[in-house]
């Protein structure tokens, strides 16, 4: 059976902060920062806009090209769901108007939420339990003011229906690498996130991707080189080119997905729009590559093709692109207001 | 039906009263004017008291019973009456209504509302509950917003200035002056108004109504009653009272409060008067735009041409038709439920030639006060 | 506002679903049970796309949070922001908040369409409401 990705929806909110903003007000080089993290701005949410929000704008999207009343589950991956009871999923079936027959739930696995959803999603469909099952990752980053993090927090999601008719990119493998790695966390009740500083990167990031990356292809029995897209979870500009540049793939495979140096880390979302972003514009027959990267820690990785059904998609969907462009600047006092 | 008249006025200085509890407003309003008709509290037969929220404002209901209560009117029969800012007016009204059908021969109508016991943000709160709650206010409709976008639109529409509406705040403070109870004793100039702090545009504080504490009172009585009772009845020659849908999206025309054309029309047809035969009107000024409307839908204007009436001096003490001379709800206040009975107050004083420098030398008087953006308009016509 | 009085209102909220009066054809924007035209009470739900103009509008500066009760967190963070009665395509009338756009971008006459957006928190601790806001449609 064919089963993979049949629609999708991408929402990033219309709020830009530039990096020198943020360095300003914290008293810190921008040059440096931008050099370090690869990063020149990054979204932010309305005052009004929160993951649920950014969920059922990016779930109306995904709709527009199925016959939704075939969904029969949502999950919403996200690590600042706005409640910490009660379903942000829910929500999103009520605004799309699934009915009540379907099953919906709430993922939290740090950055890579939203892939879990994919591969919980696969099951569901694989199995013959459903024809459809929606997911999304979206988040609204937290981050304490003055940390490291705030020159990436960002705020932006992706939803992809998966199903087994008129499949769009079908997903011919997937595997994860897991294990407990603490190097980024929050507590219950606590506001910000913390994390390892440092220790986020090799034992972590680098790890994860790389072992799940490497597991991907072995079982897919493929290269890099066979690959037109590859999209790696972007916490910062650095890390995504480095471990592609570790695993073999070049420039020219990785640029398309690769969104934050515009709006920065979306979390849940990011893995998801840089997936959303390369099926904007990939074309029937192209093999693309998503390693995701959650903290605590794993990694999911798929290995997808394109299929001439795409093109239905990429003439209705909102682009990603249009989404990066569509931008409104703000001062750092207007971001404090948006996102405390 | 019967003629009824005003035999008697009382009413409190309006004002941020911080000493003053909503009882004791009543009270001193109630008392004063039963002393002023010349009768006695045990002479009044009934009671219909206008007040808004009692509840939001100093979490209080039962005002039926509260106020004939503590003005010492033992165990007549009271209503209490809620039109949002029309409560005052509708009170009136219907205690018109019953002295008018024979039930009762005297009647004290009340008006009151204490405002000032809560914070602006919950009076702005509390004040938003006279939109559709559900559908207006919860989407981030304030009053001053829904008022600001009839404002909006008439400038729009017809052309109207910033400066025009800030003309009806100038002239309503320079009526005030000479209203020992109003709120503001203050002149002010157009640039006063247009450099007054934005509340919603094109609104600015000096184009709204400010928060009042107060209460007014009048008494009623039927012809019979009035003739012996009084040297000076002030008739009421016509009445009318409509309705219109809450929310100010649901009318077809934005710009036009048909319950006030509705109402209006009623009062004009039982006095046998036109528009132009009217000689001073209070209108309800809760915010500038709101005279302006007022004026239109009360016929002494044509639509779209209030502005430029109102700038160039016709609504003046001395004018064409004076509007407002009291100061009106802009500068004498507006705590919510008194002011419909405080413009009847406004009306008889002209009529009996009481009104001092303010004087406009009327044979009638026209009151016109509404509830909410439109919901309720009652509007009635006294004559001497 | 109290969890039901929102919960009930959910299809109006999240997705314009007003009424349609099956003999006269009106169309009515939020729900009502019985047809202010001609009176007939079996009204069918119907969806409003979410497209319309901007009939009217303004910029609220001054908001409804009240720090001793319940909280209006949102619009008092929001302030200031812009309010417009919004004629929908399709008939009605409503009264909504126009959002991410500058006070240059607002026009009458000029087109809008609906977005998901919270409207209201009931303080940090209460129920959040979602619901339409409008933005410029380019």
């Amino acid at each position: 059976m064919t089963v993979g990705i049949i629609s999708w929806g991408s929402y990033i909110p219309r709020f830009r902060i530039k990096v020198e903003d943020i360095a300003k007000a914290n008293g810190s080089n921008p040059e440096q920062i931008k050099n370090a993290l690869m990063i020149s701005e990054k979204s932010l949410p309305g005052i009004d806009e929160d993951t649920i929000t950014i969920s059922v704008e990016a779930a109306r999207q995904a709709i527009k090209n199925i016959d939704s009343k075939k969904i029969g589950a949502i999950y919403i991956g996200s690590e600042s769901h706005p409640y910490a009871v009660k379903p942000t999923s829910t929500v999103v079936g009520e605004a799309i108007e699934l009915g009540n027959n379907y099953t919906a739930a709430d993922l939290e696995f740090a950055c890579k939420a939203g892939t879990a959803g994919i591969q919980i999603c696969l099951g569901l469909v694989k199995s013959g339990m459903m024809d459809m099952a929606l997911t999304g990752g979206a988040d609204t980053a937290q981050s304490k003011p003055g940390d490291p993090l705030e020159y990436t927090a960002a705020a932006g999601g992706a939803v992809f229906v998966i199903g087994k008719e008129d499949v769009v990119a079908v997903i011919n493998e997937t595997v994860s690498f897991t294990s407990d790695t603490p190097d980024f966390w929050r507590r219950e009740k606590e506001e910000y996130p913390s994390h390892g500083g440092a220790f986020t990167g090799q034992p972590a990031y680098y790890r994860h991707v790389i072992n799940a990356t490497k597991n991907l292809m072995e079982k897919a029995k493929t290269r890099p080189e066979n690959y037109d897209y590859a999209i790696f979870h972007q916490p910062n500009g650095k890390f995504p080119r480095r471990v592609a540049k570790i695993l073999g793939f070049n420039e020219q495979q990785i640029s398309p997905g690769l969104l934050v140096g515009y709006i920065g880390n979306t979390y849940s979302g990011a893995s998801m729009l840089g997936l959303a972003a390369v099926l904007d514009i990939a074309k029937p027959g192209q093999r693309i590559l998503v390693t995701s990267y959650g903290s605590g820690a794993g990694s999911d990785s798929f290995d997808i093709t394109v299929t001439d059904k795409i093109l239905f998609n990429q003439k209705r969907t909102k682009k990603v692109l249009d989404l990066i462009k569509d931008k409104i600047y703000v001062d750092y006092s207007k971001y404090l207001r948006n996102t405390q | 039906m019967r003629k009824v008249a005003v035999i008697g006025i009382g009413m409190t200085k309006f004002g941020q009263l911080w000493k003053r509890d909503l009882t004791s407003l009543s009270v001193e309003a109630g008392v004063n004017a039963v002393r002023d008709a010349g009768i006695h509290q045990k002479d009044v037969e009934v009671l219909y008291g206008g007040t808004m929220s009692g509840g939001l404002f100093i979490n209080q209901e039962h005002l039926g019973s509260m106020l004939p209560d503590y003005m010492g009117f033992k165990n007549i029969p009271s209503v209490r009456v809620e039109a949002a800012c029309a409560s005052g007016g509708l009170a009136l009204r219907q205690a018109y209504i019953d002295i008018a059908s024979g039930m009762h021969d005297i009647a004290v109508v009340g008006g009151v509302e204490k405002m000032t016991d809560i914070g602006t943000y919950s009076i702005t709160k509390a004040l938003a509950t006279a939109a559709d709650t559900v559908n207006e206010s919860n989407f981030g409709a304030t009053f001053p917003g829904l008022y600001a976008l009839m404002a909006k639109l008439h400038m729009h529409k017809y052309k109207t200035t910033e400066e025009q509406l800030a003309s009806v705040a100038v002239k309503n403070h320079l009526n005030a002056l000479d209203n020992p109870n109003a709120q503001f004793h203050k002149k002010i100039s157009i640039q006063d108004v247009m450099d007054s702090a934005k509340i919603a545009d094109p609104l600015k504080l000096l184009d709204a109504s400010p928060i009042t504490d107060g209460a007014a009172a009048i008494v009623l009585a039927s012809e019979k009653k009035a003739k012996k009772l009084s040297d000076t009845p002030v008739w009421i020659k016509g009445s009318g009272h409509a309705t219109d849908t809450i929310s100010l999206h649901d009318r077809d025309d934005l710009l036009t409060l048909s319950a006030t054309v509705s109402a209006a029309k009623q009062a004009y047809l039982q006095a046998r008067l036109q528009p132009k035969n009217i000689d001073m009107a209070e209108v309800h000024d809760c915010f500038t735009i709101a005279e302006l409307l007022a004026i239109e839908d009360l016929g002494f204007v044509k639509k779209g041409k209030s502005g430029k009436f109102t700038e160039e001096g016709y609504t003046k003490i001395g004018g064409k038709i004076p509007i407002n001379p009291s100061g009106g709800l802009k500068a004498k206040g507006h705590p919510i439920g008194a002011s419909g009975v405080a413009q009847a107050i406004e009306a008889v004083l002209q009529l009996r030639g009481d009104a001092g420098k303010r004087s406009t030398n009327s044979e009638n008087a026209l009151t016109h006060n509404v509830g909410g953006s439109g919901g309720t308009s009652v509007v009635h016509i006294f004559e001497r | 506002m109290a969890v039901p009085k929102i919960w009930r209102k959910i299809p109006e909220y999240y997705n314009l679903i007003g009424k349609l009066c099956p003999e006269c054809n009106a169309k009515f924007f939020p729900k009502r049970t019985v047809c202010k035209n001609c009176g007939c009470t079996r009204m069918q739900d119907y969806k409003f796309e979410g497209k319309g103009k901007i009939v009217t509008y303004t910029i609220i500066r001054t908001s409804m949070s009240d720090p001793e009760q319940e909280i209006n967190e949102q619009a008092a963070r929001n302030i200031p922001y812009a309010l417009a009665i919004i004629k929908l395509k399709e008939g009605p009338m409503l009264t909504a908040q126009i959002i991410d756009c500058g006070d240059s971008e607002l026009n009458i006459g000029k087109k809008v369409k609906k977005v998901f957006r919270k409207i209201l928190e009931n303080g940090p601790s209460g129920v959040i409401q979602y619901g339409y806001k409008f933005k410029i449609d380019k």
